[in-house]
């Protein structure tokens, strides 16, 4: 039983360039720690020296901010699609 | 404020949209009364300007401090080849001027900070984020909320752009709900680093131009508190929740930011100390390397990038790869680190540096200087 994590562009250099992931079924915070385990290069990415999410780095399950869910321990159901969205600095593009 | 009326020619012009039920004379009179407020002419500014002014919207203000050049035409859309050299929002101007005259523009030629935003800003309805870095992002953000005007935002990075509408005067989120800090700089790639599909900038501006118009007229539904999605490669849009933090230091219902602050500071960018030592000549590098006591050198780019020219016997290691790969890498042995213009290479030598390595010098002006001084062979990109 898994669920979908995708994996926004600026991280799929740290998940050996994949764009989603299948991770088995738990809470938010056990499926990224599954997420972690499978590709130990997001750690740093996804969490800080205190071992919390970063503040720039969001994460839905379905449509919704886990923030305003249960946070780490917002149950993801199978089938369901985690997403993680960190904050883009992009726009005007500096070509100098 | 304009005159309300539509001229007969401008009847004529607009009549695409005069024939819509949903918009009609009412709603045309609205954009010629409105004013917006560009921030950024590059490539999400591009579309929105020639949209914004094509769709007559009366005044259009457009910030931008940088000139046009010749790689900005790839998605730079309001520019040209005859405007190479020439800012950007007088370029932007000059292309409106023919597409619609009846336009109003002020250039604002001058960067945008926090002592001039909010003047800047108070005169116009509407607010748009098309900037590409931190500390505007949440400068404009800041004072769109402590002016309670309408932001709207779009971002892209490669191949994937974002989009929403924040405005917590009407009960939406600010920049701040979804992302309360920037990034420590560093952590997280830039464009500059990750380049851009070149029609991706005109799918989000057309987005951001399309709530523009919506918010100045009162039609169809904005796009508060959902966020846009778009995957060029998958070519998907996705929408997600977003919700107004009743913490949020600017717009929660204790806001702590009620002025401006100092956002380089807040974004963690401190000014670089000279480290004159630290950085070796294009030329010095060249001549360094036709002697016995050779330095190794370290090319810290992207393979793509590697592709289009390398300086012969560089070895690659990605800036991103770097902090996994030291092992590779001999602390005894004399390296010189480049990369295009010589930002994520002075990256590296900080990181290496960190690491312990004593013997690194950053290669001042990347390659991009190395074509210019040593071998024009090489192509600038
Ligand atoms: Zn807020």
């Amino acid at each position: 039983m898994a669920v979908t994590v995708t994996i926004p562009t600026a991280l799929r250099q740290y998940a050996a360039g994949q764009a989603a992931i299948s991770i088995a079924s738990g809470t938010i915070g056990e499926v990224l720690q599954g997420l972690v385990d499978a590709h130990p290069q997001l750690g740093r990415q996804l969490y800080n020296e205190q071992q919390q999410l970063r503040s720039f780095v969001n994460v839905y399950v379905g449509d919704e901010d886990i923030r305003y869910l249960q946070g780490l321990a917002t149950p993801v159901p199978d089938g369901e699609t985690v997403s993680i969205i960190p904050a883009i600095a992009g726009g005007v593009v500096r070509d100098a | 404020m304009p005159d309300a009326t539509l001229t007969n020619e401008e009847i004529r012009r607009y009549s695409r949209h005069l024939i819509l039920p949903e918009f009609g004379m009412a709603a045309q009179r609205q954009l010629k009364q409105g004013s917006v407020l560009l921030i950024g002419a590059g490539g999400l500014g591009s579309p929105l300007a020639l949209y914004l002014a094509a769709a007559g919207v009366g005044h259009l203000g457009i910030v931008d401090f940088d000139t046009v050049d010749e790689s900005n035409l790839q998605r730079q859309i309001a520019h040209g080849t005859s405007t190479v050299g020439v800012n950007k929002a007088l370029s932007a101007r000059r292309r409106i001027a023919d597409l619609n005259p009846h336009v109003e523009v002020t250039v604002i030629d001058e960067p945008i900070s926090s002592e001039n935003a909010l003047a800047l800003m108070q005169p116009y309805q509407v607010i748009i984020d098309g900037t590409d870095n931190f500390p505007t992002r949440y400068l404009t953000n800041d004072a769109a909320v402590l002016l309670k005007k309408p932001n709207i935002y779009g971002s892209i990075f490669r191949f994937e752009g974002q989009a929403t509408v924040f405005w917590p005067d009407r009960g939406g989120p600010c920049y701040r709900c979804l992302y309360p800090e920037p990034p420590p700089p560093g952590l997280v790639p830039s464009c500059a680093e990750g380049g851009v599909l070149g029609v991706l900038p005109g799918v989000i501006g057309t987005i951001q131009a399309t709530e523009a118009i919506k918010i100045l007229t009162g039609t169809g539904e904005p796009l508060i508190g959902r966020l846009m999605l778009y995957d060029a490669l998958t070519m998907r849009f996705r929408e997600l929740r977003l919700r107004r933090n009743p913490a949020c230091p600017v717009c929660g219902d204790q806001p702590n930011i009620t002025e401006l602050i100092d956002y380089q500071q807040f974004c963690g960018i401190v000014p670089e100390p000279a480290a004159a030592s630290d950085e070796i000549t294009p030329p010095a590098v060249a001549a360094w390397l036709t002697r016995d006591d050779r330095p190794f050198l370290l090319d810290v780019r992207e393979a793509n990038e590697w592709e289009i020219g390398h300086i012969a016997g560089a070895v690659r290691i990605s800036v991103n790869e770097l902090v996994n790969r030291l092992n590779e890498l001999d602390s005894a042995v004399e390296m010189v680190v480049y990369c295009r213009s010589g930002v994520r290479s002075g990256r590296a030598v900080e990181m290496l540096r960190q690491a312990g390595f004593r013997k690194v010098q950053n290669m001042a002006g990347g390659i991009l200087r190395w074509s210019a001084e040593v071998d024009p062979s090489i192509p600038q990109y």
